[in-house]
């Protein structure tokens, strides 16, 4: 797995020093300089230059035929993080409709174009609505989903520390019963309380 | 005839009820015993009754009465005679009245018992008994009745109904739908019953905390009396839960324990309240606090247990697990809405007698330590109902779905379980009344030195992701905490008593079975928190396309396509059935057959991953059935689980825990007690 | 040693809390449910009451063309939700087109057909293998379909000529007489 992230990057890099912009689309090839004048030297940069664009061609088309579609898991990987639009709370990457597989065929096709994941995420949601993110996008209302929480916890805590602290400053007269320590036994009212006892746990349940 | 004896006997069972609520009223008014037990003999009519309901309903399932709609929607000739018994919770209709036999199981058990001491609590317990009752039996008679059936007028059309319209004929169809193939499963037969009996057994401590409240007695008779009621109740719904998540891994969830669904939530909040109130309570009785905590609690509890069955029932929220729309919706709102607002009217009212008996003196006592943990539960809580209710919100508010999904919930309620897993550890050490640095530190640092020790060992082993290191610690640390605290008490036991080390540790077990039951439970949920944190953290997977003969590699899992069988099964199954022989570092361990099931008379196709289970982890792999199954490719999904099988083992652990807790202490040994240096040092140990 | 079977409630001063966190509370409390009442309310209710007016909206069709629903005032409007994936959606699709062909010569009735949650070249497919012609758009952002609270597809909804909802239709045609009988009731 790991080989397969370098990959892609070193893949990229090299997609951006042939292309220069990273969609490609065809025809976008840099054009080159116009030569020095004189009717020889123009033919002779004539020909070059067509040469080599023809070279140029001839070298880079099948590199751009022939980038690799992407595997599944390079699709899994960022369908993991995206839902059916339709089949509602139903991850990308497991959910079995066809038109999933379609989203799925489309992920791998923009994958393949070079997009990155975040613009591949941004097309779904521009396309398909804020539901494909398996958060909502932090903006305008949402921001509650992620504000309310943590106030709540905070003040939460807020309200605790001053019942604990009001609670502190209270004369610790009234303790509950203190359960740790017996007076000393009267035998004959031990025996009693035990019989008593005895028979209370057979009432309750 | 059986139909028509199942629905005569629930509309005989709402009268009961309704005249048991109002023999309870009048006896309440006239100050009458002879009314009270009238009202206490109608609810205990009401379980036989419902049971005759069940039976019928079984009847009908078993017998494969087609024409009933109940029965041609949940079962088929195909299914296996088990299902077809459970099918009596595999729909809506059904499964509402098997609730409500559970219901009238609890509330009736309730009523048996001795009710001496507690004469002022009986009418009011009844009261809400019933009146709960009541609006499930109600939804079954007079919205979704399992026992109508199909009819076809003399004009041609066709009608569903309980009683026979006029000039119609019974329809008879030679088959059912059968259910769902993803239920078709042995979770099927003890998932749900789990469930339903976790959530509705909350209904007797929810009736006693507020008797508690109208009779004015908020002291902690109410808590003392409903304990094991209330641990019960937690033992059926944290099984429900584990057994839910277990049957998802399983078949369901694409080898997920837990989505974050929003039914999943509706189930696990009331778990939340329910597992802090378990904790709270035992404040009340030994320290006198947390009076409102307690009443809040339960009342949250319950509360949370109708609005999650309103939320999976009435369509709100649509998931993989919610049941078709009705009409039932807006009947559960009006319900939940009379639950809360009664609720939170009697709190307010008796707010002022719930106050505190004692003080808190020390923020690291152990009464102040539960209160973080209150507060840690409810933080969890907030996450979780936010995290579900926000998209039906938002949608309100902007027309926009949104989804919320593990990320979230992971995110924003992963640092309170990791405080919860500290607390677990740190508060059972802390001293009730007071506690400080020292005394903590004193009891604290034998297990801490362990479990840094640990936490050095897993960062030489190769362990780096910060967040990983700090859970595994925590876990170490619990676990090093519980351990010592069985040595030091089994040693200590033995000092006074000489026992031998196994009866020792029987002993001291069964003297303080909540305590001791309660560690075995902490450890169970360290262990279930080791299984989360491994697959959670660690899980790799790959997909890919092979032909036979190919292979694909994982980490150091070599998994080989060896063969593709197609074949049909006698129980109208079509079933694609890889075999795969996996190797292991170049080692061969074995073959795993995933396969994909399809299901004739429901058009419903599933998928069975092959599974090789070790402590170490899980190799789980699927057959991806969107993908064409042909003889030249099939598409296999392969999911490498790193310690997934301690989630089990500690959900086991954790049952087993509460069973030790929740069984009742051997009778106290009289011992002659004088206060002594020796002495003290015995007791503090026994607890 | 009996003990009494009644225990005297303990008098106590019965202090309600400050009334502004009895309000508060009740607030809190009663807001949530209203919240969640009108969740309810909303998916039993389903789409856009027959009745109602339908706010305009716009489709850019894929051809690259801007329809606004506001410029077919004084129309009746057929808004057909589908998609190239939905197998219920191929079986109303020749009845739609023929449809389509009887009434677009009046001129007073348009057909729009609104793609839901599609991938482009699959909805062309389709579109090209039914030979439709009425305009026809991807619903960006789901932002129409979210409008209209559709269920699923295919669901069809006609606008009368004062841009109310008149007819809704869940689920495929099954006939192009039904089309008819649809459009016709709403024409004058």
């Amino acid at each position: 797995m790991m080989g397969k992230g370098c990959w892609m990057s070193s893949f990229r890099l090299m997609d951006k020093a042939v292309k220069g912009p990273m969609i490609s689309e065809p025809g976008n090839e840099r054009p080159f300089q116009r030569a020095a004048p004189g009717k020889l030297t123009a033919m002779v940069a004539w020909v070059v230059m067509v040469g080599s664009l023809i070279l140029f061609g001839l070298v880079t088309s099948p590199v751009a035929a022939q980038r690799p579609t992407p595997s599944d898991d390079e699709v899994n990987r960022l369908a993991k993080e995206m839902y059916c639009p339709v089949c509602e709370n139903v991850p990308l990457d497991m959910c079995p409709t066809q038109a999933c597989a379609q989203w799925r065929a489309l992920i791998r096709q923009k994958i393949g174009e070079g997009l990155s994941d975040a613009e591949i995420k941004e097309y779904f949601v521009l396309q398909y609505g804020d539901r494909v993110l398996s958060e909502p996008p932090r903006r305008g209302f949402n921001w509650l989903i992620y504000i309310l929480p943590p106030v709540f916890f905070i003040g939460g805590a807020v309200i605790v520390l001053n019942v604990m602290r009001t609670m502190r400053k209270n004369v610790p007269g009234t303790d509950g019963p203190e359960k740790d320590f017996l007076p000393p036994p009267d035998e004959v009212y031990l025996t009693r309380l035990e019989e008593e006892l005895k028979r209370r746990q057979e009432n309750d349940y | 005839m059986i139909e028509n004896l199942g629905f005569g006997v629930l509309v005989i069972t709402l009268i009961v009820c309704i005249y048991g609520i109002f023999a309870s009223f009048y006896g309440l008014r006239k100050n009458s015993l002879a009314w009270v037990e009238s009202a206490r003999k109608a609810m205990l009519l009401t379980f036989p009754l419902i049971t005759l309901a069940v039976i019928s309903i079984v009847i009908l399932l078993v017998s494969g009465r087609y024409d009933v709609q109940y029965v041609y929607n949940v079962t088929s000739n195909t299914m296996p005679l088990y299902l077809k018994i459970t099918a009596l919770w595999g729909g809506q209709s059904g499964s509402l009245v098997f609730w409500s036999w559970l219901l009238a199981a609890f509330t009736t058990a309730v009523t048996l018992r001795k009710w001496n001491r507690d004469r002022e609590f009986l009418p009011w317990v009844i009261i809400i008994g019933l009146v709960t009752l009541v609006f499930f039996v109600s939804l079954v008679v007079f919205v979704e009745n399992p026992f109508v059936r199909f009819w076809q007028t003399p004009t041609g059309g066709r009608v569903v109904s309980m009683f026979q319209p006029v000039e119609a004929l019974l329809i008879n169809p030679p088959d059912g739908r059968g259910l769902n193939p993803l239920l078709r499963h042995p979770g099927m037969i003890i998932h749900p019953p789990m469930l339903y009996l976790g959530f509705v057994s909350f209904v007797i401590p929810f009736a006693f905390a507020i008797a508690a409240l109208i009779t004015g007695r908020t002291d902690d008779r109410w808590i003392r009396v409903t304990r094991r009621w209330t641990l019960v109740a937690w033992l059926f719904l944290s099984l429900g839960l584990v057994l839910g998540s277990r049957w998802a891994y399983d078949v369901l969830g694409w080898g997920g324990y837990w989505a974050w669904d929003p039914v999943e939530n509706a189930a696990f909040m009331p778990w939340l309240t329910g597992t802090a109130f378990l904790h709270s309570v035992m404040i009340q009785e030994k320290r006198g606090l947390f009076k409102r905590w307690n009443i809040i609690l339960i009342i949250l509890t319950y509360s949370l247990v109708i609005y999650g069955t309103f939320l999976t029932r009435s369509g709100v929220l649509s998931s993989v697990h919610a049941f078709a729309q009705s009409a039932i919706g807006p009947l559960f709102f009006i319900y939940l809405t009379f639950t809360m607002v009664v609720s939170l009217g009697l709190l307010l009212y008796r707010w002022s007698s719930l106050r505190s008996e004692g003080t808190m003196h020390s923020v690291l006592s152990r009464e102040a330590l539960f209160l973080l943990n209150n507060l840690l539960f409810m933080g969890i809580l907030a996450v979780t109902f936010w995290g579900t209710n926000f998209p039906l919100i938002s949608e309100l508010f902007t027309g926009q779905k949104v989804t919320v999904g593990p990320a979230f919930y992971n995110r924003s309620a992963g640092p309170l379980f990791a405080g919860l897993l500290f607390l677990m550890g740190v508060a059972p050490l802390s001293a009730w009344g007071h506690s400080t640095v020292k005394t903590l530190g004193k009891a604290l640092w034998k297990p801490l030195v362990g479990s840094l020790l640990v936490l050095v060992a897993m960062y030489v082993g190769g362990i780096r992701q910060w967040g990983a290191l700090l859970a595994l610690w925590l876990c170490a640390l619990v676990i090093f905490i519980t351990l010592y605290e069985y040595i030091r008490g089994v040693l200590a036991r033995q000092r006074r008593s000489g026992e031998i080390l196994p009866v020792a540790l029987w002993n001291l077990a069964s003297r303080n079975r909540r305590r001791y039951g309660g560690y075995i439970i902490h450890l169970g949920v360290v262990l279930m928190a080791l299984g989360i944190i491994g697959i959670e953290m660690f899980q790799t997977e790959t997909q890919a396309t092979i032909p036979p003969g190919g292979s694909i590699q994982l980490g150091q899992y070599e998994v080989s396509f060896t063969r593709l069988d197609l074949f049909d099964t006698d129980d109208g199954r079509n079933v694609a059935r890889a075999t795969m022989s996996v190797s292991q570092n170049g080692r061969p361990v074995g073959d795993l057959f995933p396969r994909r099931d399809f299901y004739y008379d429901s058009g419903q196709p599933m998928t069975i991953p092959g599974v090789r289970s070790t402590l170490e982890d899980d190799l789980y792999i699927l057959l991806v059935d969107w993908e064409p199954i042909t003889s030249t490719g099939v598409t296999f999904k392969v999911y490498r689980n790193p310690l997934i099988n301690w989630l089990w083992i500690g959900g086991f652990v954790f049952i087993l825990g509460t069973l030790v807790a929740a069984w009742p202490d051997k009778d106290p040994e009289p011992t002659r007690v004088s206060v002594s240096r020796r002495n003290i040092a015995s007791r503090q140990a026994d607890g | 040693m009996t003990t009494p079977d009644e225990i005297q409630p303990i008098p106590e001063e019965k202090k309600l809390p400050p009334p502004w966190v009895v309000g508060l509370a009740f607030i809190l409390l009663l807001g949530f449910l209203v919240l969640i009442g009108m969740g309810l309310r909303r998916t039993q209710m389903g789409p856009i009451v027959i009745g109602q007016k339908v706010p305009a909206f716009t489709l850019t069709t894929f051809d690259g063309q801007v329809v606004n629903t506001a410029d077919y005032l004084g129309k009746v409007i057929l808004v057909n939700f589908w998609a190239s994936w939905c197998k219920p959606c191929e079986q109303e699709a020749f009845e739609l087109e023929a449809a389509w062909q009887l009434y677009q010569p009046r001129g007073d009735v348009i057909f729009l057909g609104v793609g839901y949650v599609d991938t482009e070249p699959e909805a062309l497919a389709f579109l090209h293998q039914f030979g439709i012609t009425y305009p026809n758009g991807a619903d960006v952002g789901t932002r129409v379909s979210q409008m209209f609270r559709i269920q699923g597809v295919p669901e069809t909804y006609i606008i009368d000529q004062e841009g109310r909802l008149a007819y809704v239709k869940k689920g495929p045609f099954l006939s192009l007489s039904e089309i008819q009988n649809a459009v016709d009731q709403r024409l004058p």
